[in-house]
């Protein structure tokens, strides 16, 4: 636990990427294998489950440090993560557990299975035989998944520092519902798996946006293809040896997620890679993107939610063919046999569309095609540049996205909650209202948008101008107005203004508005496209 | 007694009787100033008491003012109310008010911590009737960790950014924690370099505190000269160009506040010592406890929370009172720079 402990202090005291690289890299170059096993596990959000209730677990943590509950949830409102305020309010130790993390870890998988006395007795002794900071660890396996700006990217590199094994591969590897109970580390990432090339994916290519006056930059437009911006997931679907494996741009694999691409096997060649996004597909048409959320949420996908929320591919390009790279032809020929491909098959019935390619005379026409997005339930136009690679990453120059700027409304203030983590004990989570007939109504929450400084000055203006306390969560005089923008509008039941809005944020305060001025609950609804 | 001792009104902590201000945040006539910080020595009062050694501290901070020094415990009375100051611990020359009238004793701390640190007057616990109490670390999530513990860690963060080839910069208010992180670091390190604003308050303080020697940083002095040695500055140095010359350094802070992850994370800073001027939970509670009072008052920090604690579970007739010294309400980044 000492050795895990100060890998997880030492992640915590930094935010420079390449000093938390090293210090993952030397942990897993001395670690032993069980421990290595359960610090991936760990980091990839693999935890045990919680033998205990964190109700159970507060009671406790106030009778060793005889508080009252009430002061206990006081303290962890303000310091606003459950296992840093146990490891704090319990009484101060300086021992140290000579105990390894991956035997903290078995024996809290057999805690689940004990008694309350025996938990407690358990919890009680080990609490004590712990310094601050291991305490803090160990609450932290109990209680929940260690949030320390560690990527499972940024250990995926480390772990491949470590042993000298491809990033990828190892990504690979950590892929899937694999547990330490049920592998080794030796085994899960050691032992040369020929299956682990077979699902490879290629690394996405990535656009930026589009930048002042591009137009001019960009040369003749006759040099560039013209797409619709898809809003649904950016996947690759890979079809290689009678398998079908889908990953998302976050490089998990998500085949399980998406059976109606197993049909590709009847029409597409072993040695096919495609690049597309998966979009809800419900009545013949694109849908919208919220219909997509109760795809991605779901670990079981039942039949019935197949049947209400259908997906498709919409194909944007062409990585692999014939079991080839082809990664390096230009986009235009690329295009050219993922078109024939799709023209050839019964690709409609299996889920596989083509995202169109369109070509424009002048910007006008192509401006005027953007304009069109909102009704396609498109969030703008892609610009490739017919002659161009696929290549790796987010990078400048042949392929820009020229996105539709995004939906905006002015709201009230109407609720804060304290943040987390780095913001812990600041109000930095908001909730904004419409007005509806005379009153206001919650439409949105959003926590991004403001500068540090801004964020600052709500904040102390919220502490000032508080009208209730509910836990963490604090209803202010409506007064202030802000600016809010977001990607998608649509109708929504579980959502008390009776409309959903995705990804809202705050675009800007506006301290030249009285929130009589602000927006009202039929402007929002105005804006939800026929 | 109809009026109690000491009421807070909209100008400060108020004595009718003897027509006189503690710690008052606007204008007065007449003000006793428990310590040097500006939240409770404010500009603008015709006349300052304070303790002698603070006289030239203040007299820093607010230049030419009509204040007259006293000693520690001597007692001066006006219109019959008898005022003495006792040592709070909090920095150099802190005092705790003690105001006698008919028999009743009222006693305001100003800031206060328990612990000695070998620098400021140590605390003395002060009998009274009432108590009126800072709180600013009044949760039982801080304790602090004896401060010989906390300088062997920044003792050896300095060590170890030195062998790595790398300057050590560390931040604390320039009066109070700057010279008290100067007195506890360990020079056969290194060299103690200094941002101006620490220096001058240090060389104010000189006068009357035995301090380790400090250089103070110019633009004639070099990178390479100051390379692995320590620089304290005061926080708002935090992210300024001043501080990108000493590429490559490491930063830290020392404050009650980095008892808390997010509070250091969030002010991106590498490394966050847990180091007070102010009395932690049970500090707090000694202290009270000691002065064999009846009523508390707390009034800055976490007071309603603290206040209840000592109703409910201490039996205290326990209150709060708003003052204009780091509230509650103040955020934390801001308590970061001005604490202590």
């Amino acid at each position: 636990m000492k050795q895990f402990a100060q890998l997880i202090k030492k992640l915590d005291s930094t935010n420079k990427t390449n000093e938390k690289v090293s210090a993952l890299t030397e942990y897993f170059q001395n670690a032993n294998d069980a421990d290595k096993l359960w610090t991936i596990a760990i980091l990839s959000h693999r935890r045990p489950k919680r033998p205990v209730n964190t109700t159970l677990l507060r009671l406790w943590a106030t009778e060793i440090s005889g508080i009252p509950l009430w002061l206990f949830e006081e303290s962890y409102h303000i310091v606003g993560d459950l296992a840093e305020t146990i490891a704090l309010v319990l009484p101060t130790s300086e021992e140290h557990s000579e105990k390894s993390l991956s035997q903290f870890v078995s024996e809290i998988i057999e805690l689940r299975t004990l008694p309350d006395a025996e938990k407690k007795k358990y919890l009680h002794d080990n609490w004590l035989a712990l310094n601050y900071f291991e305490r803090f660890v160990f609450n932290k396996i109990l209680t929940g998944s260690f949030r320390i700006g560690v990527s499972q990217k940024l250990m995926t590199r480390a772990l491949s520092k470590a042993t000298g094994i491809d990033e990828d591969i190892l990504a690979y590897k950590l892929m899937g519902d694999w547990t330490p109970e049920k592998t080794t580390y030796k085994k899960l990432i050691l032992e040369q798996n020929e299956e682990d090339y077979l699902s490879k994916p290629y690394p996405f290519y990535l656009a930026y946006a589009v930048e002042d006056n591009f137009q001019e930059d960009l040369g003749p437009i006759s040099n560039w293809s013209f797409e619709h911006k898809w809003d649904g997931i950016r996947s690759q679907v890979i079809i290689r040896n009678d398998e079908v494996f889908v990953w998302s741009r976050g490089e998990e694999l998500v085949t399980d997620k998406y059976p109606e691409f197993q049909n590709f096997l009847k029409e597409i060649p072993n040695g096919t890679v495609i690049d597309g996004e998966i979009l809800p597909f419900g009545k013949g048409e694109i849908g919208n993107f919220n219909a997509l959320q109760t795809r991605i949420g779901r670990k079981n996908i039942s039949k019935a939610l197949l049947k209400k929320t259908p997906v498709i591919l919409n194909a944007y390009d062409l990585l692999e063919w014939n079991g080839e790279d082809i990664r390096q032809k230009p986009f235009s020929e690329r295009r050219k046999i993922l078109d024939e491909l799709i023209q050839k098959c019964n690709c409609n019935e299996i889920g596989l569309f083509l995202s169109e390619t369109m070509h424009f005379g002048s910007w006008e026409e192509a401006s005027a095609e953007r304009d069109l997005s909102r009704e396609k339930r498109s969030e703008g136009l892609m610009l490739k540049r017919k002659d161009s690679p696929y290549l790796v990453g987010r990078k400048k120059g042949d392929w820009w996205k020229w996105k539709i700027d995004p939906f905006t409304i002015d709201a009230v203030l109407t609720y804060a909650m304290r943040g987390h983590g780095r913001r812990a004990n600041l109000y930095t989570d908001y909730t904004f209202a419409l007005w509806d007939e005379g009153e206001l109504v919650t439409f949105a929450k959003a926590y991004s948008g403001l500068t540090d400084a801004e964020f600052r000055q709500v904040d102390a203006w919220i502490k000032r101008n508080t009208l209730e306390r509910f836990g963490p969560v604090r209803s202010v005089t409506p007064q202030h107005v802000f600016e809010i923008a977001f990607e998608g509008i649509a109708e929504s039941s579980r959502h008390k203004s009776g409309i959903a809005t995705r990804f809202p944020r705050i675009l800007r305060w506006r301290k030249d508005k009285p929130i009589e001025e602000a927006n009202t609950l039929d402007d929002l609804k105005a804006l939800i496209p026929k | 007694m109809d009026t109690p001792l000491l009421v807070f009104n909209e100008k400060g902590i108020y004595c009718e009787q003897a027509d006189v201000y503690i710690d008052a945040w606007r204008p007065v006539d007449k003000c006793i100033v428990t310590h040097g910080h500006a939240d409770h020595s404010r500009w603008g009062h015709k006349q300052y008491i304070t303790q002698t050694n603070n006289v030239p501290i203040i007299k820093h901070r607010l230049g030419e003012i009509s204040v007259t020094g006293k000693d520690w415990n001597e007692t001066f009375t006006i219109n019959g109310v008898k005022f003495s100051l006792h040592p709070a611990g909090h920095i150099m020359a802190s005092a705790q008010v003690r105001v006698e009238y008919k028999g009743e004793v009222w006693v305001f701390t100003g800031d206060f911590k328990t612990e000695d640190d070998g620098l400021a007057e140590i605390y003395e616990p002060v009998k009274c009737h009432t108590f009126i109490t800072e709180c600013t670390f009044g949760l039982p999530a801080f304790k602090w960790e004896p401060q010989a513990e906390v300088f062997k860690d920044i003792n050896n963060w300095w060590a170890t950014n030195k062998s790595e080839g790398r300057t050590s910069i560390l931040f604390g208010y320039s009066l109070g924690k700057a010279q008290r992180l100067l007195k506890h670091l360990d020079t056969s390190i290194g060299k103690i370099y200094t941002h101006g604003a620490v220096e001058n308050m240090t060389e104010v303080v000189r006068e009357h505190y035995k301090l380790p020697e400090t250089t103070r940083i110019t633009r004639d002095i070099s990178k390479e000269e100051i390379k692995g040695n320590i620089i304290v500055a005061p926080p708002s140095a935090h992210g300024s160009t001043w501080i990108r010359r000493f590429v490559p350094y490491v930063t830290a802070s020392a404050s009650g506040w980095m008892t808390f992850r997010g509070a250091r994370r969030r002010r991106a800073i590498d490394r966050g010592f847990v180091l007070s001027d102010h009395a932690d939970w049970e500090g707090l509670l000694n202290a009270i406890d000691a002065t064999g009072c009846e009523k508390v008052i707390a009034t800055h920090g976490y007071t309603d929370i603290f206040a209840r604690y000592l109703r409910e579970e201490l039996g205290y007739d326990a209150r709060t009172e708003k003052t204009q010294y780091e509230e509650e309400s103040a955020e934390i980044d801001k308590k970061i720079e001005n604490e202590d």
